[in-house]
């Protein structure tokens, strides 16, 4: 556990980057500081690693006064990766890698088949270890930051917006490798960034911080979107917030209609027939495996528009968008399906893709509804999408 | 210089070992000797400029202004002290390196990008082994450029200090030359020195490429670095 008890941080110049912090990092947990430009977040991820000495006030890291530490060598057993990812432009990857190990004394053999490992684990492509910085995407360099950081397995990780001076498709997979390999490493991640959005997908806490270094909350994630403690922290973590939070509810919560779905080579009269009996506006077609096809619209059934087609499959099926997948998607996932849905209905299926059974908007909002009287989310987004 | 041929070859091979290949030498030691201190004076008071920078402008100009003084002033300031011995020619051509390399040190260490300093100094590296294992390092190719161009000018230059008799290739062009109006050692004197300046320069360009792997396949970035001053003619 970091303990922050009472750290201020005062810059010669009179700027108050930090204003009397409390506030305790739990062990092998994310905590994500996160706050407007120029709020100190970067100042108070620095005094953990004696990078800023706090003016005033004391940091400790399981009971034990950074301050009791040489810098050097406390640095060494926390890890810490930058924006920039602050690779060694002159040292090839491997090398980079090995930085920390070859500092703590290792022989340069051990040092490098560590690295080797952890371009394993953060998943580099062997062949890469020959080269140099320059020679990498800005996603494979962070990819090399957070491996350089994990070299040495310090028990601490700082992240100082590590992901964001990369495009957003990239970003969302470094987000999804961090989640995984911290559930294998369990380190106590602090995670600076001033993205509420990852700042969801990532924390196990948040603190949200105030111009002038004011803390101004610091809860799970889910707790901060349903209950923000002052104008200040609604404004930051934006007005999409109640979307946002069915993040936390798995999708598993809703009831799924199956009596709507036919198989492609149905004829229409059966078709026809599970329309009237359902009272469903869309059908879903699927194939023989249960994967779906695309809509109907029962109304086109009836009106004898079908033509001389025998087989719902052959009918030109309105597109289904994308999916859910019930099991591990969440509200906001099945919601974001339904609400892109030409038929106004979104389609569960199960991890192999096949359907579940589907959704419609209206019945996705008593779900929503339910989930607001319900005080019962999970602590961490749900599925990919958070 | 009358109706004698521009280069008596006979007088070459007659003369090979002494006085050529002696004063040949003679100028590689006197030219040497000067960039290497040169270097390391640099290094020092680079470091130092890069570190407390309000440093940088008063060494700066003192530099310059060495630069300034006449080279033949100095040999002959230096001659009550140290004689016809080979530190008349190396102190004061040790202070003109200062000119080139010591700005040079200052913008290689400058090269460094912050966040890679940064993150050097998060990592745990004490100031020292940052200094030779992080920073020493991506200055190079701008402290090589420069040394380059320091190299180049202090073997010109060595063929001054012959002016005062302190021995190199200048000696021969002096006083087997010209003193006995004979072409055939200026001829020898002056394609030795500017052969011996090549050598230098390429044996730097080598250096460069082998420390420097990184830099091979981009231009762009690391070896922009060029030194400040051109090879200008000094007397
Ligand atoms: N070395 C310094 N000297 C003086 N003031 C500083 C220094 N470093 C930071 N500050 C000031 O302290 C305040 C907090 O800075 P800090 O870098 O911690 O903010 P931040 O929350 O990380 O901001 P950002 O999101 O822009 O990175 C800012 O007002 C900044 O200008
Ligand atoms: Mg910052």
């Amino acid at each position: 556990m970091i303990t922050f008890a009472g750290v201020t941080k005062r810059y010669p110049d009179g700027t108050t980057a930090v204003d009397d912090l409390h506030i305790e990092i739990p062990t092998g947990r994310i905590t994500v500081f996160v706050g407007p430009s120029g709020c100190g977040k970067t100042t108070s991820l620095r005094m953990i690693n004696r990078m800023v000495e706090p003016t005033s006030g004391s940091i400790a890291i399981d009971g034990r006064d950074v301050r009791a530490q040489d810098p050097a060598v406390l640095r060494r057993s926390i890890g810490y990766v930058i924006q920039q990812a602050g690779l060694f432009p002159h040292r090839t990857v491997v090398d980079n890698i090995a930085t920390v190990p070859l500092l703590l004394g290792w022989k340069k053999a051990g040092a490098r088949a560590r690295a080797r490992e952890l371009m394993e684990l953060v998943g580099l492509d062997p062949e890469q270890a020959g080269r140099y910085p320059h020679q990498l995407s800005g996603g494979q360099q962070q990819r090399v930051g957070v491996a350089r950081a994990l070299a040495a397995d310090p028990p601490v990780l700082l992240m100082d917006e590590p992901f964001s001076a990369v495009d957003p498709v990239v970003r969302t997979g470094l987000q999804d490798e961090l989640l995984r390999l911290q559930s294998e490493l369990r380190k106590t991640i602090v995670f600076v960034t001033h993205d509420i959005e990852e700042a969801v997908r990532l924390g196990d806490s948040i603190a949200v911080f105030r111009p002038g270094g004011v803390l101004a909350q610091a809860d799970a994630p889910e707790r901060l979107l349903a209950e923000p403690v002052d104008a200040f922290v609604e404004g930051f973590i934006g007005y999409d917030r109640g979307v946002r939070r069915l993040s936390f509810f798995p999708a598993r919560l809703l009831d799924l209609h199956t009596d709507a779905i036919v198989g492609e080579g149905a004829p229409i009269a059966r078709a026809r027939e599970v329309a009237r009996s359902s009272g469903e506006p869309w059908l879903l077609a699927v194939d023989g495996e249960r994967r779906p096809r695309g809509w109907v619209a029962a109304r086109d059934l009836e009106r004898g528009a079908v033509g001389s087609v025998d087989a719902v499959g052959d009918l030109d099926l309105v597109g289904y968008g994308h999916v859910f997948t019930v099991a591990t998607d969440s509200l906001r996932a099945a919601l974001d399906a339904a609400v892109l849905s030409p038929a106004g209905r979104a389609v569960g299926v199960d991890e192999e893709g096949r359907v579940v059974g589907v959704v419609a908007q209206t019945d996705l909002g008593s779900a929503i509804w339910a989930v607001g009287t319900d005080d019962a989310p999970t602590t961490r987004p749900v599925g990919r999408n958070g | 210089m009358g109706d004698q041929p521009l280069v008596r070859w006979d007088w070459i091979t007659g003369n090979l070992v002494d006085p050529i290949g002696t004063r040949l030498l003679e100028h590689l030691q006197l030219s040497l000797s000067p960039i290497l201190i040169g270097l390391l004076l640099a290094v020092v008071l680079g470091v130092a400029c890069a570190r407390w920078r309000w440093l940088y402008p008063p060494v700066f100009t003192g530099v310059n202004v060495l630069y300034a003084v006449p080279s033949i002033a100095l040999f002959f300031l230096l001659l009550p002290y140290t004689g016809f011995g080979p530190w008349t020619a190396i102190i004061p051509l040790s202070l003109y390196t200062l000119a080139i390399l010591v700005p040079n040190v200052v913008d290689g260490l400058g090269q460094v990008p912050d966040h890679v300093r940064q993150a050097a100094v998060a990592m745990g590296f004490s100031p020292l082994r940052r200094l030779v294992q992080v920073e020493f390092p991506i200055a190079l190719p701008v402290v090589i450029a420069g040394l380059r161009v320091a190299a180049v000018a202090t073997i010109s230059m060595v063929s001054v200090a012959s002016l005062v008799g302190l021995g190199g290739l200048g000696q021969l062009i002096l006083t087997d030359g010209f003193r006995r109006q004979f072409t055939t050692p200026i001829v020898v004197g002056i394609t030795l020195s500017v052969l011996l300046a090549f050598l230098v320069d390429g044996v730097l360009v080598l250096a460069q490429r082998l420390l420097t792997p990184w830099t091979r396949d981009h231009g762009a970035a690391a070896g922009r670095g060029s030194a400040r001053r051109g090879e200008g003619a000094r007397t």
